[in-house]
């Protein structure tokens, strides 16, 4: 039993314990959703729901047919593979030119810095189907559209914020007179910057990478307006699936995604917590 | 002691200034390659999206000669011969091209009706020989359809003839330019109806994030340090799971056949199934669900800053813990509040997949209706036009947040 404070009223107790209340179900709002999804996807008939065998734990009434449903379907196979060919390419391009933008944006003598960020972050903020229907009409121009090309760029730049704001976060943390301290004992700038600051700044890097790959991964307007069906990816697929013929096929996608979310989010964690000892803020 | 004034050598001073140059040439340089990037890959679509929503060739390219003619047209009667066989002649090529259906298209927006008119009179033009056209072209117009002899036909073509038009911006706040060149409002009502149901809705999400994140943010902040840890990953979770796994999770619940209606029956509550799902309800609550994080994570990460000990002396005091957190705690952490309103309204707004999944008819947003233009209709200037508005009104809510918050306070996870 948790001890209070002797000038504890009746009201404090019990607004300690609704608050408790209130905060487990929001949990539970949070979470229910994404937890009902996985056993449904072991559901061995075709529906969104469970059966009664289910519900009796009937071992009959679980099955993996829709797992081996993804691996035995081309379409999926080749979601799959755009959507980490996609995902990989964009994040390399948005990183690479993010973390150099990065360093130039912190550096106290960057020109412009206020409204050179917030041209830099603009992809975050405005809303996907305006950034799509403007792409189809300029990429159009150009024949990117219906092609990896325009998939790749339009996916890198809206991981472009994304890199920008990890990394000018870890850079803030960097002391910037190992910079001027390189170059006073004679190395050229680009020396300076890949042996001394990306090996400081690198987890603020990773994570920004994976930002960037997590936002493509993820992202389906873009991908309804620009690509062909050979650029399908995996959440193009979902949801045609979710719009056409609902069956638990998306559901054994989803549970997968999740356990790969969960992989990503604990990567992240463990990156944060590696940037913030470098940093010695930690 | 008193020092002489400091003369700044002109020499020391060029170096210097050159020095400055220098080195904001050196930090802008490292910014260039993504500053490239940006501008081809997405401010240059977006400024083509801001031009084509006042620019709209394509009839001035289909009939440019019929646009010649009717230069001299008079407005007030059926335009002259030469012009209605300059018009059979058009039509004649544009039948034999395949492109007769876009000019269809396009006069039936200015003059609702007119696409089935240009279209049965372009196939019956499609086989008559040149030297007959050249002739006859204008009787053979009027036979194909007696429209053409009345003079509102032919501003509708010259209307939609014009390459740089307002009309869509008109359209897209439901106005429309009447032939005698004022501005009234159109019959049907769908836009302005739209823009404030899509208003009315984000405004909703935003608040029930923050009846929902609030006291979540509230109990994570004044719990230990690995107690908070551990809820966090609760809300993280969901925050970087697809939102496609999120949004079919809710179609699994809410169905007709669904876990809540499963449920609600086994315990007796209803007898029939609801119907929750591809309903405004069911976007609203699935939204919430997705943007939920965005409210917890600004509001914890101001919380957690604030002192606890100003509540509990409040407290000890005599203060009622309500009266405390509204006179101390409440006005402490309004800056991650308004952070946290301003970024679900924002995100809410423009939001697409998620009403286009489960709204159903009564739960699509803007964004709806713009794919809508852009992908069935292919009326894309309209489109345009829905979507600069739309732009406008999230960068306005943006420099709000910036005001209000700084824009570069953005943070993840």
């Amino acid at each position: 039993m948790k001890r209070f404070p002797e000038y504890y009223s009746f009201w404090h107790y019990s607004g300690h314990y609704a608050l408790r209340v209130v905060a487990f179900l929001v949990l539970v709002f949070l979470m229910l959703p994404i937890l009902v999804i996985m056993p449904l996807s072991f559901n061995s008939e075709p529906f969104f729901t469970f059966t009664e065998g289910m519900l009796s734990l009937d071992p009959d009434a679980y099955s993996l047919r829709w797992y081996q449903e993804i691996l035995d379907d081309q379409k999926w196979q080749l979601a799959i593979r755009n959507s980490f060919a996609v995902g990989i390419a964009a994040a390399l391009i948005a990183t690479t030119l993010g973390t150099l933008a990065a360093v130039g944006l912190s550096s106290p003598w960057m020109p412009y810095k206020r409204l050179i960020t917030a041209l830099l972050l603009s992809p975050m903020i405005v809303p996907l189907i305006i950034i799509a229907a403007g792409m189809f009409f300029f990429y159009t121009r150009f024949n990117l559209v219906g092609t990896f090309t325009g998939l790749i760029i339009a996916h890198a730049a809206l991981g472009v914020p994304f890199v920008i704001i990890t990394v000018t976060a870890t850079l803030s943390g960097f002391d910037r007179s190992l910079f001027s301290a390189g170059l006073s004992l004679g190395a050229q700038p680009v020396k300076v910057f890949w042996d001394i600051v990306i090996p400081l700044i690198r987890p603020g890097v990773i994570a920004g990478g994976l930002f960037a790959f997590v936002t493509s991964f993820d992202e389906v307007v873009l991908v309804l307006f620009l690509a062909g069906p050979e650029q399908r990816t995996i959440p193009r697929q979902m949801f045609s699936g979710l719009r056409e013929q609902i069956n638990p096929t998306i559901l054994a996608v989803a549970t997968l995604l999740v356990v790969l979310s969960a992989t990503l989010l604990f990567t992240l964690e463990a990156l944060r917590r590696r940037s913030a000892r470098l940093s010695g803020s930690a | 002691m008193t020092t002489a004034p400091h003369r700044l050598d002109p020499a020391d001073a060029r170096n210097a200034a050159r020095e400055v140059r220098k080195r904001r040439l050196q930090a802008f340089l490292f910014v260039v390659p993504l500053l490239i990037f940006i501008v081809f890959a997405f401010v240059a679509p977006i400024t083509t999206m801001l031009f084509r929503s006042v620019h709209n060739p394509t009839v001035a390219n289909l009939v440019p000669d019929t646009l010649a003619a009717l230069d001299d047209w008079s407005g007030e009667t059926t335009p002259d011969e030469t012009v209605l066989i300059q018009f059979a002649s058009d039509m004649k090529r544009m039948a034999n091209d395949r492109t007769s259906g876009q000019l269809a298209d396009e006069i039936n927006r200015a003059l609702p009706g007119m696409s089935s008119v240009v279209k049965s009179t372009a196939r019956s033009l499609r086989r008559v020989e040149d030297t007959e056209i050249a002739a006859n072209g204008a009787s053979l117009l009027l036979e194909a359809n007696d429209r053409w002899a009345d003079p509102a036909t032919w501003h509708a073509l010259r209307s939609a003839g014009q390459v740089y038009s307002s009309s869509y911006y008109l359209t897209s706040v439901d106005l429309e330019r009447k032939a005698d060149g004022s501005i009234a409002q159109r019959d049907t009502q769908i836009y302005v109806k739209l823009y404030i149901k899509t208003l009315r809705m984000a405004l909703i999400i935003t608040v029930l994030t923050i009846v929902l994140g609030y006291p979540l943010a509230f109990f994570m902040a004044q719990a230990s340090d690995g107690l908070a840890n551990f809820l966090m990953v609760f809300v993280l979770l969901p925050f970087w799971t697809s939102l496609l796994v999120r949004t079919t999770a809710w179609i699994a619940l809410l169905q007709t056949n669904g876990v809540v209606n499963s449920t609600l029956m086994a315990i007796g509550v209803i007898d029939q199934p609801l119907e929750l799902l591809y309903t405004e309800f069911s976007t609203i609550i699935a939204m919430t669900h997705i943007l939920l994080p965005f409210m917890v994570l600004p509001l914890y990460a101001v919380m957690r800053g604030i002192d606890q000990s100003f509540m509990r002396a409040a407290i000890s005091m005599g203060s009622r813990p309500l009266g405390a957190w509204y006179r101390i705690f409440l006005p402490m952490s309004l800056p991650g509040l308004s952070a946290g309103a301003l970024l679900v309204f924002i995100i809410s707004v423009g939001y697409y997949i998620t009403p286009a999944l489960v709204g159903g008819t009564d739960g699509q947003m803007i964004s709806n209706i713009i794919a809508f233009h852009m992908q069935q209709s292919n009326n894309w200037e309209l489109a345009a036009a829905l979507g600069s508005l739309l732009l406008v009104l999230i960068l306005l809510l943006y420099w709000l947040f910036d005001r209000l918050v700084g824009a570069d306070n953005i943070k993840l996870g």
